[in-house]
């Protein structure tokens, strides 16, 4: 089949004629599905949105109830049928809610990604690979250098440096949807039962989290007058808060990063970060190229990330590939900086 | 293996000093013997086999990866072992339950692979290491292992384990080899010291305090020997003979660095048969027709690869002894400072070598003569020399030579540093402690109605001042690259900080043509309009005076 068939790329983002709705859209339009509540993904202000529960809960955490005309919700495996295209939502093992979105029509299947991730993740449902005619897929790791290792032993790490440095205060930047509760979840894995402290940019998420059901523990947020007191805790906080003058209060803070970008240990430093913590919620080349195989789609359009190196991967595997180049989506860094305005 | 990389990564990534020495300790206490032998080894340059050339990693990462993959890796990442060691192939399924090797393995193969055997080695560890692991590998292997831990500071933390000074490391030190069994057994008390074999060891030199001038009310001028403190770089020349009569000569740095092999010309010197057992404390120089050159000219003879016949000859390096630290297996150290200067005189009067003088005497009877003599050497004696004199070395008469920087015995007094008014120009965030600080400084003057940067200064501010200028910067940047913000400066507009430095050199590296030598902010000068900041033709002058001072500070003012 063609892709084209059933999806077109306008400035708005991927865009379904026969539904008439837009996947993801980078501004406002009428008719939205979204995948995960990331705020490159999920906007405020369209008409009608069409998300899974939690991530509809999640947009309107952080942008009001009123972030659009009209919400309907769709939950896993649920399908729906708009002028006579099937849609339906599939666990992207991102954040919790993230879903793969399926539109079917005459023509054939096509299945767009969102984010995803295929690693272990307690804090959401695991991703499900879905078979398809056509694959639209983020790339953010698209290069090979790009391999995740097991987060647990990353959090090790972590507590290895805790146990050094018991006067230290352990800085932890983590995007604050997603991230910092699977950190948080990985902590309480590995043992960690002292309270968990977090800047109060972390709180709503992370409270939403809880009432889902995910169970972190102590989790207490950090006033100004805790920060001296807190040698020897792990401290949460926004990625942007690390170097920001918030972060001077805390006793000789040791500053780690839970980044997939921390791989590389140029990225690592040139953000200052003494303790990079290699934790992504994106698929790594291995994953990436395994799913794009596995899905069976004899056409892959590359949404965002490296575009060019999965490109040209897929063409040495015979397969049908573009680079989308759409513009607004990206790591999570611009949501952070985002939110430290808000 | 891979322990030892987890431990050169947090050692690369972490800024304090204090910190690295509890991370090498740490590593010390838990890893045994003999891959923390080993580890010592890597990290103080004492392990020695062919490196392998990057050309044959470029080899083998072709045979497993698509060319197109590996040009656009190694171009995001910017470093070719860190690239490989991310882009390895996870090996296939029957390797992995195969131990990763240890440093021991990877030391011991090395040792005893020859050339043609090394790429399937290689492979074979690179198989079985993790990422971290792998780039610790690379690194080593080839030579290039910069991770931030000078050789003292190794040492310091073995010294750590058992408690003892990192001078009595030293002292036995250049007896010991890898993996330094009996290194560790001592220092855990079950073993006995191992003996100094090295005929001529490195002795932990003994440093001086800088003077406060405060201090001279408490000082008897009566008490102290004055020297001028040298433009060059501190050495250790040390000859001794062996238990088979074999005399070895070594030039060391006064970390502990061999020099000898750079230093062809003073190595002939200390290897003549009448020179004798000796340890000598001086300052390295080079001297044209006897007269000391700057420091930019020395510089020309340190840190080269090779050195050539011609190079020797044209920048003849010159040794000016102000200590002697021992002499014909006799330790001088615990005699005074007295006695010790006048056995250094009669050993170089004996000597009689044109490489090898005595450091003069600078008289004086009071501190007022010796500030005027800090402030024109040339009136006491100096002469043409004044350009290579940093100022003014005291030494209590009565001192025995202590290593380290004891208190209360030996004093430096450098002259007044030159002083120019710049404009902040850009600023970077600094790392670790002070990474949400804007503390690397970049400034300019004027050249006609443009600025120009002279230079970089991360230093010389208090913290109060650190966070005034850390807010004056968030508040007027004009643009941001990436970590660095460009201010907004113009005739009209921006902060002139006043620079102190000690010297200034000709430079292509600098847009302005010129690099200044150890420049620090003495003042921000929140009064002054960034108009009236000085011009670079001041600057230029200064170089054509053959940097001259300004008239003295008077002692009391
Ligand atoms: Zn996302
Ligand atoms: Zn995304």
């Amino acid at each position: 089949m063609a892709l084209s068939d059933l999806l077109t790329l306008t400035p708005a983002g991927l865009y379904c004629a026969a539904a008439d709705v837009y996947l993801d859209p980078v501004r406002s339009v009428p008719r939205a599905l979204i995948t995960h509540g990331h705020s490159d993904h999920a906007r405020a202000g369209h008409g009608a949105v069409l998300a899974t529960r939690e991530t509809l809960a999640i947009m309107g955490l952080r942008y009001g109830a009123k972030f659009c005309e009209q919400q309907q919700a769709l939950a896993y495996g649920e399908s729906i049928t708009l002028n006579g295209i099937e849609v339906s939502f599939h666990p992207a093992g991102h954040v919790l809610g993230s879903a793969q979105i399926r539109l079917r029509g005459p023509s054939g299947s096509v299945v767009v990604s969102g984010d995803y991730k295929r690693a272990f993740d307690p804090t959401c449902a695991p991703f499900e690979l879905v078979r398809c005619d056509a694959f639209v897929t983020e790339a953010t790791f698209g290069l090979p250098v790009f391999r995740h290792p097991d987060a647990a032993g990353e959090v090790a790490k972590l507590l290895r440096s805790c146990a050094v440095f018991p006067e230290r205060a352990h800085l932890v930047g983590a995007y604050s949807l997603g991230k910092a509760q699977r950190v948080m979840k990985l902590l309480r894995l590995a043992g960690w039962d002292r309270p968990i402290w977090i800047h109060g940019a972390l709180e709503k998420i992370t409270q939403f989290y809880q009432d889902e059901g995910i169970d972190l523990g102590d989790i207490r947020k950090v006033s100004a007058t805790d920060r001296a007191k807190l040698a020897g805790e792990i401290i949460l906080c926004p990625p942007g808060q690390l170097a920001d003058l918030w972060s001077r209060k805390f006793p000789d803070p040791v500053t780690a990063f839970a980044s997939g970008w921390m791989r590389v240990r140029a990225r690592a430093r040139q953000r200052g970060v003494e303790l990079p913590l290699v934790i992504s919620d994106h698929v790594d080349w291995d994953d990436l190229c395994a799913t794009i195989r596995e899905t069976g789609a004899s056409e892959i359009w590359v949404t965002h990330g490296a575009e060019e190196a999965i490109v040209h991967w897929c063409e040495t595997q015979g397969l049908d590939a573009r680079p989308l180049n759409i513009l607004g989506y990206g790591d999570e860094d611009a949501e952070t900086v985002a939110e430290d305005a808000a | 293996m891979n322990r030892f990389a987890q431990l050169l990564d947090s050692l690369a990534y972490e800024p304090s000093r204090n910190n690295k020495l509890r991370l090498l300790a740490d590593y010390f206490r838990v890893t045994p013997d003999p891959e923390r032998g080993f580890a010592l080894a890597a990290m103080t340059g004492a392990l020695s086999f062919a490196h392998a050339k990057a050309s044959l990693i470029r080899a083998l990462i072709a045979e497993r990866t698509d060319p197109v993959l590996f040009a656009m890796s190694y171009d995001y990442v910017g470093d070719l072992s860190e690239t490989v060691a991310l882009l390895w192939p996870a090996p296939q399924t029957e390797r992995r339950n195969i131990a990763a090797p240890s440093l021991s393995d990877v030391v011991h193969g090395l040792q005893q692979a020859d050339k043609k055997e090394l790429p399937q080695l290689l492979a074979s560890w690179l198989d079985d290491l993790d990422e971290t692991g792998r780039w610790a590998l690379l690194k080593l292997i080839t030579g290039a292992l910069r991770i931030g831990v000078s050789q003292r500071l190794a040492k310091t933390a073995v010294a750590a384990l058992g408690g003892k000074e990192p001078n009595e490391i030293e002292e036995v030190w250049h007896g010991l080899v890898p993996p330094y069994l009996d290194l560790f057994a001592w220092v855990e008390g079950r073993e006995d010291r191992p003996k100094a074999l090295d005929p001529a060891p490195f002795r932990t030199p003994m440093l001086a305090h800088a003077l406060d001038e405060a201090d001279f009310d408490k000082l008897d001028p009566a008490d102290f020997s004055a020297e001028w403190k040298w433009d060059g770089i501190r050495v250790q020349a040390c000859v001794g003979t062996d238990e088979e009569g074999r005399r070895v000569a070594r030039l060391y740095s006064r970390t502990g660095e061999d020099l000898s092999k750079s230093f062809p010309d003073l190595m002939e010197m200390l290897c003549e048969p009448h020179f004798g057992d000796a340890t000598i404390d001086g300052e390295l120089l080079v001297l044209i027709e006897r007269q000391v050159q700057s420091f930019s000219t020395l510089q020309q003879r340190l840190n080269r690869k090779s050195v050539s016949p011609k190079l020797v000859m044209q920048y003849p390096a010159h040794i000016r002894a102000y200590d002697l630290l021992a002499e014909d297996g006799e330790d001088l150290r615990e005699l005074s400072f007295v006695d010790r200067r006048a056995r250094l005189e009669s050993f170089i009067t004996r000597l009689g070598h044109p490489r090898l003088d005595l450091s003069p005497d600078v008289p004086f009877d009071s501190w007022e003569a010796l500030a005027q003599a800090r402030h024109d050497p040339a009136s006491v004696g100096a002469q043409d020399e004044t350009e290579a004199i940093e100022g003014i070395m005291l030494k209590r008469r009565d001192s025995i030579y202590v290593p380290g920087r004891p208190k209360g015995l030996w004093f430096k007094w450098k002259r007044d540093p030159f002083n120019v008014d710049a404009v902040l120009m850009y600023a970077q965030r600094g790392h670790g402690r002070r990474s949400s600080f804007y503390s690397d400084f970049t400034f300019g003057v004027w050249k006609g109605a443009e600025l120009v940067p002279v230079g970089k200064a991360y230093f010389g501010f208090t913290d109060a001042e650190l966070k005034e200028l850390d807010k004056y910067i968030r508040n007027h940047t004009r643009n941001r690259f990436g970590p660095v913000r460009e201010l907004d400066f113009s005739t009209e507009q921006g902060l002139v900080l006043e620079i102190a430095f000690e010297g200034l050199a000709r430079s292509t590296r600098h847009k302005s043509g010129l690099a200044m030598r150890f420049p620090r902010i003495s003042r921000i000068r929140w009064d002054k309009p960034a108009r009236d900041a000085d011009l670079i033709s001041t600057l230029e002058g200064l170089l054509e005076q053959g940097l001259r001072r300004s008239p003295p500070k008077g002692l009391g003012d």
